[in-house]
């Protein structure tokens, strides 16, 4: 068993802009100095405004982008080139928005056993065999595995996604704002579907959300991030109940459940977290 | 309060190449002057073909219908274009849900903001911009003067939604449709530009038709609040009635399915709403939620139900008869 499953070490990605022909160009710091562990079988929520770099994150964790500086650990092994592969199989996405991360043009058997292909995991007959084992996991009645992504709904296609997520047996998920695009009705199947694939699994969540609910509902730790750098970590009860970051008070802060009484928040001054980080 | 607007019976049929879909199915709704109605819904139920539909802004081969669709007195289904066009943008504006795309990426903002005003009030360019820096210094947009000059790319998100808000008050109209107009923004903005429209809207008397699908975001704002589904209201209502006391199934399954931090015990199974929204192609015979509800008798599918008032003083409506009945039982 490895000490943590994913680890993150002062992991960086800066951009180059240009401005123009003369100018110098500048640097846009879209993750700054990142450094996180999550041990095996845990949830952790990161959780932060759009821009703020999740999702350069995510994809440097998923090996889609080089790190300008530092390095991502996957089960105590370094995401190089020439494991990137390899590591695949223990590492999958889960995107936010099911009307483009399937391909339109391929049955939902054929996305879903796309990655056996790859990895070259057993022959047609046991690869037909798991993506069955598979959509009964995730909830996908047998009838829509010929049919396309345009044929079904959001939270079917979400289903067909954590199951082309799963088929390789990976131990860690990392789910880049899962619900979303769907409707609260259906965020709540795909929230309790998830929390039962991990108690079933034992997998391992890296969750992106901007939605603090969800996040408090579903996940053991939180990060906050706020323009490319972590500025708090800690258990959920840390952060929900005793958040020290001013940022991340006013993210709290501009939660809204349905509770009439309480009325719309105060507004906030953004200068008070602006300069803290 | 006078009223604003009032609609009975509002239908809108769209023809597809599967026959034809009905996306709202009998509408009623009337807004006071002042008020801040919250349309509520899942994606595919019709509120925004509403929204559209009172806007005029259907497609051409859209069918509307409806037995009564007054705006301030005026019946706004049997205006002529040219003055429909009149009204809209001087006395009735929206605000849209993408303030990404709703913006014209090639004309300076002052222009966009203050094309309206000059054709509908015939303002000099001046007068119009002055008003317009005005706005836009009262939607909390830093540097008003200096925006007029410049295009939409410029801005951020939030930005551009505090533009839209000025956009949309620059004839100082009786009437607002904000179709979800904060659903793009991040939260800690939300909650900015969500004070921003209740303000404005109490200082300048507007009357307000907000469409959203977040349960939170209507808890917080609304004064009355009508559910939809499938086309169809099924329950309106004051904003403590229905969130206090919700009594259709489909607002208590809403409800139960959003994880409320501090009052939701982390990790435990959520309430979800089993199956899927029905086609809203041809017609439905019985209630359009039986399929889903836990509630459901025989009687739900044969009886189409209708709205019904349970609780006379506040105009509680629900179009559920075995709620009804029990609420009925209750007291």
């Amino acid at each position: 068993m490895p000490q943590y499953a994913l680890e993150l070490c002062d992991l960086s990605r800066h951009f180059q802009l240009k401005n123009g022909v003369f100018s110098a160009p500048t640097t846009l710091k879209a993750v700054d100095g990142v450094s996180l562990r999550i041990p095996p079988g845990e949830t952790l929520g990161l959780v932060g405004e759009s821009g703020c770099g999740k999702s350069t994150l995510a994809k440097m964790i998923l090996g889609l982008l080089s790190p300008t500086d530092g390095s991502v650990l996957v089960n105590d092994q370094v995401i190089s080139n020439g494991n990137r592969f390899a590591l695949a199989k223990q590492l999958q996405p889960i995107f936010q928005d099911p009307y483009s991360s399937l391909n339109p043009r391929k049955t939902i058997r054929q996305i879903i056993s796309l990655p056996l292909q790859l990895h070259k995991v057993g022959d047609k007959r046991s690869q037909q065999a798991s993506v069955k084992q598979m959509s009964d996991l995730v909830g996908l009645p047998e009838r829509l595995l010929d049919q396309y992504p345009g044929q079904l709904s959001g939270g079917q296609r979400q289903r067909v996604a954590i199951a082309r997520a799963l088929i390789l047996k990976p131990s860690i998920l990392v789910c880049d704002e899962p619900t979303s695009a769907l409707d609260v009705s259906v965020q709540a199947q795909i929230l309790n579907l998830l929390m039962d694939l991990k108690q079933e699994l034992g997998l391992t969540y890296l969750f992106i959300s901007h939605n603090l609910g969800v996040v408090e509902h579903l996940v053991d730790r939180v990060a906050v991030m706020y323009r490319g750098k972590l500025v708090e970590q800690g258990t959920r009860e840390d952060i929900f109940r005793n958040a020290q970051h001013p940022y991340t008070q006013a993210l709290l802060s501009s939660v809204l459940t349905p509770e009439p009484s309480l009325g719309l928040p105060e507004l906030l001054d953004d200068s008070a977290w602006a300069n803290a980080s | 309060m006078s009223r604003v607007l009032e609609v009975k019976n509002l239908q809108v049929d769209l023809p597809t190449a599967n026959g034809t879909l009905r996306a709202v199915r009998g509408i009623d709704l009337s807004v006071e002057k002042g008020e801040m109605l919250c349309i509520v819904g899942e994606s595919g139920c019709g509120k925004s073909m509403t929204s559209m539909a009172l806007m005029g802004l259907l497609p051409k081969k859209a069918k509307v219908s409806a037995d009564k669709m007054e705006f301030d007195g005026l019946d706004l289904l049997s205006l002529s274009k040219k003055k429909r066009n009149g009204v809209r943008g001087l006395r009735m504006s929206m605000i849209f849900q993408e303030p990404m795309t709703s913006l014209n990426p090639s004309y300076t903002l002052g222009n966009q903001l203050c094309e309206g005003i000059m054709r509908h009030k015939g303002l000099t360019k001046d007068k119009a911009e002055e008003r317009a820096i005005y706005l836009l210094e009262r939607a909390g947009v830093p540097y008003p003067e200096k925006r007029l000059s410049q295009y939409p790319h410029q801005l951020s998100g939030g930005l551009r939604q505090r533009v839209m808000i000025a956009m949309a008050l620059m004839c100082e109209p009786d009437l607002i449709i904000a179709d979800e107009p904060t659903t793009a923004l991040d939260v800690t903005i939300q909650a900015q530009i969500l004070r921003l429209i209740r303000e404005l809207q109490q200082e300048f008397g507007t009357a307000v038709v907000f469409i959203t699908h977040d349960l939170g975001v209507v808890a917080r704002i609304a004064d009355r609040v009508a559910v939809m589904y499938a086309g169809q209201v099924v329950e309106t209502g004051l904003t403590n009635d229905i969130f206090n006391n919700p009594s259709h199934p489909y607002t208590q399954g809403l409800l139960s399915c959003i994880p409320i931090p501090g009052k939701t015990a982390p990790g435990s199974h959520l309430e979800s709403i089993p199956g899927v929204v029905p086609s809203l192609i041809g017609d439905l015979a019985g209630c359009a939620f039986r399929n889903r509800c836990k509630h459901a008798t025989k009687g739900c599918a044969t009886d189409t139900p209708t709205l019904v008032e349970f609780t006379a003083p506040s105009s509680h409506q629900v179009r559920c008869p075995v709620s009804v009945e029990s609420l009925k039982e209750a007291v």
